[in-house]
């Protein structure tokens, strides 16, 4: 990483004061809103994460009853997926970058990319408000007829919170949609643009045509708790299983809204690493379109066991080996990339190594799970809970944290201890191994997920989980340690600490409000890292 | 948008989508057996045709944004579809005994 002095007249050093900050409309002023927010609901998340692993050190359920331990599942999940991950890297890179990225001096919609984070908000309160009142007790899934007929937990709060959330999301994916295709700069074709934009794009796609559905699920069950509606009441001709398939027809889509922004960033980080050219761009990028698209067909893979039609399980289950075609593509690129590269061993490159490893070892159990007869078997163990902790948060989070090491000194104009930067890379990738890895044992051994107490067999293997997520928890720890220690230090990031391509290292660290002094031209295609280092030795 | 639509087609859409709640209406009324839900369904996706093409004014926009507009339907067409597979197969395979 290399160091410069100081840039002012940035966008931090506009206007001051509050207001400045909860009235703005700048997108890089806004994701720094985003950071801060769902860095808090990480931790909240976070907190009921420690709370079961300390729950299921010993075999019998002591820390936590039945049913307080179904309210702290329940939440570490609606707390985690619709408050973190799901806006984790849009709503903070992706609202930092993409205008950038685009040449543009910010999103299409500007007050509507506000709205966004107040609806965020406004959604977050409600969920944390039904946690105050008691809980919430159904699982992040809302599962009917428990949640709309049995539960008496705040149902429909946190319903009311997660819905208005969705609107944030739908927002979101709006605006950058129509950024990507009006304010692109002069010369920034469809296939020059960084791979990061066709992530965020085939994201965006998502959003807005998966949310809706999900709401109107959510809104459902909300008007059956309180107004007796019988969508989902066999008695009256309704069916709990068709919750499944419009919940499912959303958040197994959602599951691509957590990790193509993280494919997005690695493609990024690869190429930069390595100093390369990604390997077969075009691919790469199509590869987003196509897992965005076929990712709406495979939703009811999580419904083998639920008196779903064998036949259209069936259907389902060649749909989802045809899904991992894609991710496979992107992940063999990544390392082809990396092949022959020269490759800088600085943080980011641990964070890649990081994410190719844990999302290749999702990825491919997802193959066991997405197979019927395996799926009898492994359905609702810990087995399922280790496969998408593998996705979610070895592909999700660490993509999330890869680029947040990446862009920071973009970002804040800062740098950090690289060398705090690395050990936090390898505890993060050690402590999740040792946390999810024995989960795949103790799952296919037949430990079912969801229950606060389990037979003493299972404990050696409960006792490595709650050992590694300790670890896991101090790795996240030191990076906010020395993430926020940095902001206390003078600015010091030169333009281009890492020696990237790309229009966001063209500009200052941190960049000017309207980012460009003038409008952009791009003249070359993305990644051209050999091109640059030719012209470089001629000069 | 450039094209202005004229106040006599706002007019007429209006009144054909009263014209087509009035008919529903009055067409709940009638048995028309296991046409009562195709019946009012495909009045409901005229009405919502009209919307679409003149209110929103897709008619006259580029073709982009007829492109959105009909992946919406047809993202729609997913959901309906592969749900009610499922539901149209899950008696093929009998239980033993039945």
């Amino acid at each position: 990483m290399t160091h410069a002095g100081n840039n002012s007249g940035s966008y931090l050093d506009a206007p001051h004061g509050i207001a400045s900050w909860l009235l703005t409309k700048d997108h890089k002023r806004i994701a720094i809103l985003y950071l801060i927010s769902i860095t808090v609901f990480f931790m909240i998340g976070g907190l009921f994460a420690a709370g079961i692993r300390a729950e299921l050190l010993t075999p019998a359920g002591d820390l936590f009853t039945a049913d307080l331990y179904n309210k702290v599942f329940t939440l570490h999940g609606v707390v985690m997926i619709f408050f973190f991950l799901i806006p984790s890297i849009p709503a903070t890179l992706g609202n930092f970058l993409v205008p950038i990225m685009c040449g543009a001096k910010d999103l299409a919609f500007p007050r509507i990319n506000l709205l966004s984070w107040y609806l965020y908000l406004i959604g977050a309160m409600l969920t944390l408000g039904a946690v105050f009142m008691g809980g919430v007790d159904t699982g992040w899934t809302f599962y009917t007829p428990y949640s709309s007929m049995a539960s008496n937990t705040n149902v429909t709060l946190a319903a009311l919170g997660v819905f208005i959330a969705g609107f944030s999301s739908i927002l979101t994916g709006f605006n950058f949609i129509v950024t990507v295709h009006r304010m692109r700069a002069p010369g920034l074709t469809w296939f020059r643009m960084p791979l990061f934009l066709w992530a965020m794009y085939a994201t965006s796609l998502v959003m807005i045509l998966g949310t809706p559905v999900v709401a109107i699920t959510i809104l459902l069950v909300g008007a059956e708790r309180a107004l007796g509606f019988a969508i989902f009441d066999p008695r009256v001709g309704g069916d709990p299983v068709l919750f499944q398939h419009l919940f499912w027809f959303y958040s197994h889509p959602a599951v691509y809204i957590m990790i193509l922004p993280g494919m997005g960033v690695i493609s990024e980080l690869v190429a930069a690493v390595s100093r390369k050219q990604i390997f077969g761009y075009s691919v790469v990028a199509y590869s987003s379109l196509a897992i965005a698209i076929i990712g709406f067909l495979v939703w009811g893979h999580h419904m083998f066991v639920s008196s779903q039609s064998i036949y259209a399980g069936l259907v389902f289950s060649i749909i989802t080996m045809i899904v991992a075609v894609p991710s496979a593509v992107k992940t063999f690129n990544w390392a082809a990339t990396m092949y022959k590269g020269s490759i800088t061993w600085e943080s980011p490159t641990y964070w890649v190594i990081g994410f190719i490893g844990l999302f290749l070892v999702g990825g491919l159990t997802g193959l066991f799970l997405g197979a019927m007869g395996l799926d009898v078997h492994l359905h609702d163990t810990y087995f399922v809970v280790a496969h998408f902790h593998y996705i979610m948060v070895g592909g999700g989070v660490m993509g999330f944290l890869g680029g947040i090491h990446f862009w920071w000194p973009k970002m804040t104009g800062r740098t950090y201890p690289e060398t705090a930067g690395k050990i936090a890379a390898i505890l993060v990738f050690v402590g999740f191994n040792l946390t999810f890895f024995p989960q795949f044992v103790v799952g296919y051994l037949g430990m079912p997920r969801r229950y606060h107490a389990y037979p003493e067999e299972f404990q050696i293997l409960n006792v490595m989980s709650t050992g590694g997520a300790t670890v896991l928890g101090i790795g996240y720890l030191l990076i906010v340690t020395y993430l926020v220690a940095s902001l206390f230090k003078p600015r010091n990031a030169s333009a281009n600490p890492w020696g990237a391509t790309g229009l966001e290292w063209d500009i200052p660290s941190p960049p000017i409000t309207l980012n460009f002094e003038t409008e952009p031209i791009v003249t070359e295609d993305a990644y051209n890292y050999i091109g640059r280092a030719q012209k470089a030795r001629e000069n | 948008m450039s094209h202005i639509s004229s106040k006599g087609l706002y007019y007429t859409i209006f009144g054909t989508l009263i014209a087509m709640t009035v008919v529903t209406v009055a067409i709940a009324r009638i048995d028309l057996g296991a046409l009562n839900t195709p019946v009012a369904l495909a009045i409901a996706a005229f009405k919502a045709t009209l919307v679409i093409l003149f209110f929103m004014g897709v008619k006259y926009n580029t073709p982009l944004t007829k492109v959105v507009a009909a992946s919406g339907f047809l993202w729609l067409i997913i959901l309906f579809g592969i749900t009610m597979g499922d539901y149209l197969t899950r008696a093929w395979i009998g239980f033993p005994g039945r």
